[in-house]
């Protein structure tokens, strides 16, 4: 058969978001993360979401089960995985039940109407098929018998009715690949890659993207297709990046950076796991990671690294930061430098383990017995983390303190383009061991920083003991002395708030000074900034911050908070930052929270920040 | 390319080292434990065999946990870390994958490693990490003045059980061999030269080396162990443990260990029995059965096994990090920064 290339209209769009979503055993993920990877290529600003459940094979067909992906690709910059979805690529009855809530009306769906059975949509708790009572009339739907399709493009292949229908996503995304003009190319790549060693299912997943392709081609049901264009990036080469893949790479960049060996001791916990096994795979760059027994394991042997003189991290959620919360006050006693990452999620307890939140910025503040501050980082895009693990590299190091770097689930999983750092613009974060003998006293301290000295084992003549029990100032010996312990502990806290100096001001998007200042921190940076823009855009007089610097805030952050009549924070907690700003500076800070467990959409942020202001206007 | 730091040389290139006393191991503080603890002997027993090892003083750490055995690093001259409860292994752990180079010790007790950081020195022992962990145990938690320790008898009265313990004791060389120990041994604090001697053979040895101390702590649990272990009759209710030697003990060695069935059996020699039909020990029996049979053996139903019970050789947890790093090298060449971050699908925008 020859492809006859049927005319068809072609829409030209800004943005498109879409959604997959099917059963977790569907494939939405890969499918996803596909349709990512081909819009990247092509060019197109891109920012992506995936919404999976906890368990890992919820029942088939299960509401529970849906597993979704959401991208939002443009061609001007975007900040955000989009608040709704245009399209609904629903694999079956219980993908669609599940996220038709947020489908605007006239959105369009695309089905695989062979799930559509008696028994899914009854699993999916639907008293009639909606594909036939009208009750999707609002909605553009798009009919495919997916499973159908696809099995008559696997015969002959010799393969199970099972594993054929493990194919059909590939079908899917064929079918929208064809929808929004892409190229084929880089998942043909791909799968010829992942299926080398098992050439029928390698062209059993070909055939079915191809398959796919063609149907969106030749069957008359689609009129048109649309054709986003590249946006324009700053100039340089770009990749897509995970907030959890920049992470590894933001610190085995430090390590280069600091010329030490890096240590990763984590026990795996979602959604923090990927860090590790994305260190593990570095392994030829001297990497040195470990699977600890438990939470506290992992920080232990990250104290203890530390000690022999690597750059150590370790990584968790936030359950994992409860557990190592008594060895983060070790670290701060001995004052080594050590990075605890924590990838936040939704709590407490166990809380909602795949769901995103920001409700660790106190545990990271103040989960620690006695007085006991550390410096806190919170990057704010997926691209940014790489940036951040390296300053926290370089604050742990130049100030020999433990550090937390605060990401979360949607961060952690989310992508965006990124452009590639050039390894020679890498700042130069090493600083020496103490060697010198004559100078040596385990708790002197640095006049600027007020760090001590990095006295590694293995240094002759320099053989001292620490540990957990107060230290004498200089001598490093234990202490029980009242005076001795007020002044280490304002030290301490001291050596904290001197960060201060180091870091950059607080910088405004917006107005100098105005009716409205959102400031916010970490994830919802894309929201925020979305939200703002179009209030700008709407005449209003209102400014973005985004705090990268927690603790301590950046200098200027007082005269910033004071510059606006109103000031909210946006948080996905109940105003952790805004009572930490609150209580430093004595502005009343208003707060905006949502804990649903999923990212800040615009709107939400601007009509709240819409609300404020006819507030003002009383 | 990305190296530790470069610490001094510990030897400089040419010269030879100075050979090591006693004295060089003991730092500037006064010890703190009450008089008459057992602590003091492990401590001087320590630092009488540290010359042993060849180590520069500077290449050893001591790494403790919580409890009155927990400031023993603060009496050695050498690098110490005294840590949190039970978290001493984690430490020694990092230390090492850290630094393969360096000698590391873990001081620690029965509550320490047994009750809050049991978790930690079951897989410190599974991995095979190259450390010498020395556990005090005086049956009872001192620092915190008296209350059962997972190694207090069943129904002890303390003042945290004033009706007596309802907890069953647990067998600390038992759970060594469970965890994969490569080697574990027992001594007595007050038996100097056998402690001495079981110090040393700890130290020498690659890999996870386990050694029970039974300590006294003559204010909250005074006679510990003295049914066995005092003078008069420890020969008689303790076993002596020698490679390649028959099972033999008593003040008259008269009485010995053989199998019966599947259970130890004691005996006394004459009458037809005679020490080839004792058990010969075999510390480097590959199975555990023996090891695990003799960690068992318990005052009164037979003598108490003192001594090494296991040692062999496995590859340790850092040697085999460092082969995977140097295999990961061989495979895929040194890492390469730019090259990393540019994997996978890119594209330029000009």
């Amino acid at each position: 058969m020859t492809a006859e290339h049927r005319p068809v209209a072609v829409e030209e769009l800004e943005r498109v978001t879409i959604r997959f979503a099917g059963d977790s055993g569907d494939g939405m993920q890969l499918t996803g993360t596909q349709f990512t990877r081909t819009a990247a290529v092509f060019g197109n600003d891109i920012s992506t979401f995936p919404d999976y459940p906890a368990e890992i094979r919820a029942p088939a067909g299960s509401l529970p089960g849906v597993s979704g992906f959401q991208i939002s690709f443009s061609s001007t910059d975007i900040h955000t995985p989009g608040d709704a979805p245009d399209v609904l690529v629903a694999m079956n009855p219980a993908a669609l039940k599940a996220v038709l809530p947020e489908l605007p009306a006239g959105g369009s769906i695309i089905v695989n109407s062979d799930a559509f059975t008696p028994q899914n949509l009854a699993k999916a708790a639907y008293a009639g098929n909606p594909l036939t009572d009208g009750s999707l009339s609002a909605y553009r739907v798009f009919q495919v018998p997916i499973s159908t399709l696809n099995a008559a493009s696997a015969e002959g292949l010799g393969l199970t009715s099972k594993q054929t229908d493990l194919t059909k996503n590939f079908f899917t995304l064929g079918l929208v690949f064809w929808l929004y003009e892409r190229s084929m190319e880089p998942s043909l790549r791909w799968i010829d890659e992942k299926f080398s060693a098992k050439p029928e299912i390698a062209e059993a997943n070909r055939r079915a993207l191809k398959a796919g392709y063609a149907f969106g081609e030749t069957a008359e049901l689609f009129q048109t297709h649309y054709r986003v264009k590249p946006a324009r990036l700053a100039p340089g080469t770009y990749r897509n990046v995970t907030g959890n893949e920049a992470t590894a790479l933001g610190f085995l960049a430090a390590s280069i950076a600091a010329k030490r060996e890096l240590f990763y001791g984590s026990y795996p916990i979602t959604p923090a796991s990927e860090v590790l096994q994305y260190l593990a795979t570095y392994k030829q760059f001297g990497v040195k990671t470990f699977q600890a027994e438990d939470e506290i394991a992992a920080i232990g042997a990250t104290i203890g690294a530390a000690y022999g003189g690597a750059l150590a991290l370790t990584g968790t959620s936030g359950p994992g930061l409860a557990l190592k919360t008594e060895a983060v006050g070790l670290a701060v006693m001995t004052e080594l430098p050590v990075v605890v990452v924590d990838v936040q999620r939704g709590g407490p307890s166990t809380g909602l383990p795949t769901k995103t939140e920001q409700a660790d910025l106190l545990q990271a503040m103040f989960g620690r017995n006695g007085e006991a501050p550390l410096p806190i980082l919170a990057p704010a895009t997926p691209g940014e983390c790489f940036e951040y693990a390296i300053e926290a590299s370089r604050i742990a190091l130049k100030y020999m303190t433990p550090v937390l770097y605060l990401t979360d689930g949607f961060l952690g999983n989310g992508a965006e383009p990124w452009r590639i750092p050039e390894v020679a613009d890498l700042p130069d974060i090493s600083v020496p061991n103490h060697t010198d003998k004559a100078t040596f006293l385990p708790y002197a301290r640095d006049p600027e920083t007020l760090a001590r000295p990095w006295a590694v084992p293995g240094t002759p003549g320099l053989e001292h003991r620490i540990g957990g029990l107060e230290k004498a100032d200089g001598l490093g010996n234990v202490s029980y002395d009242p005076d001795n312990h007020h002044r280490m502990t304002l030290l301490r806290a001291e050596k904290v708030a001197r960060i201060e100096r180091d870091i950059p001001n607080l910088e405004v998007f917006g107005p100098a000074e105005g009716d409205l200042l959102l400031i916010g921190w970490g994830s919802t940076y894309g929201a925020i900034r979305s939200a703002v823009e179009r209030l700008q855009a709407a005449g209003r007089s209102v400014a973005h911050a985004h705090v990268r610097h927690l603790n301590p805030f950046a200098a200027n952050t007082g005269d910033v908070l004071r510059a606006y009549r109103t000031v909210v924070a946006p948080e996905l907690n109940l105003g952790q930052l805004q009572l930490l700003l609150r209580a430093r500076y004595l502005v009343d800070v208003k707060g905006f929270h949502l804990v649903r467990g999923k990212p800040f959409k615009i709107s939400d942020i601007e009509q709240e920040a819409e609300r404020l202001l006819a507030e003002q206007r009383g | 390319m990305v190296v530790n730091p470069p610490t001094a040389d510990p030897v400089p290139a040419g010269s030879v080292p100075v050979p090591l006393s006693r004295k060089d191991f003991v730092s500037d503080q006064d010890p703190r434990w009450c008089p008459g603890c057992g602590d003091y002997s492990i401590l001087a027993q320590t630092q009488k065999v540290m010359p042993d090892f060849g180590y520069p003083r500077e290449n050893i750490v001591f790494i403790s946990g919580i409890g009155c055995s927990g400031r023993l690093p603060y009496y050695m001259n050498t690098y110490g870390f005294h840590s949190i409860h039970g978290r001493a292994p984690t430490l020694a752990t990092g230390l090492k994958a850290a630094r393969p180079d360096l000698m590391v010790w873990v001081i620690t007790g029965d509550g320490d490693a047994l009750s809050i950081g049991g978790n930690h020195i079951i897989h410190s022992m599974r991995r095979n990490v190259d450390i010498t962990v020395v556990m005090h145990n005086n049956r009872i938690y001192g620092l915190t003045k008296g209350q059962v320790s997972p190694t207090s008898e069943f129904g002890k009265r303390t003042k945290s059980t004033p009706l007596g313990s309802v907890d069953h004791p647990i067998a600390p060389l038992t759970i060594a061999l469970a965890a994969e120990a490569s080697f574990v041994a027992r001594s007595v604090d007050t038996h100097t030269e056998h402690l001495s001697a079981t110090l040393a053979a700890a130290g020498h040895h690659k890999g996870s080396a386990f050694v029970e101390v039974l300590q006294n702590c003559n204010i909250f649990n005074d006679g510990a162990w003295r049914e066995f272990t005092e003078r008069d009759v420890r020969d008689d209710r303790m076993l002596v443990l020698e490679h390649g030697q028959p099972m033999i003990f008593g003040k008259e060695r008269d009485r010995g260990i053989r199998l019966n069935g599947l259970h130890p059996e004691v005996v006394k020699l004459g009458n037809g029995i005679t020490e080839d039909d004792l058990l010969v020990h075999d510390q480097h029996a590959e199975d555990p059965y023996l090891a695990l049979m003799l960690s068992r053996m318990w005052w009164p139903d037979y003598p108490v096994p003192v001594g090494v019970l296991r040692a062999i050789q496995r590859p340790t947890h850092d040697q085999l990090m460092t082969e995977q790093i140097a295999e990961a090298r061989l495979r895929y060449g040194e890492g390469d920064l730019a090259a990393l971050l540019q994997e996978g699908e890119t594209w330029t925008v000009k």
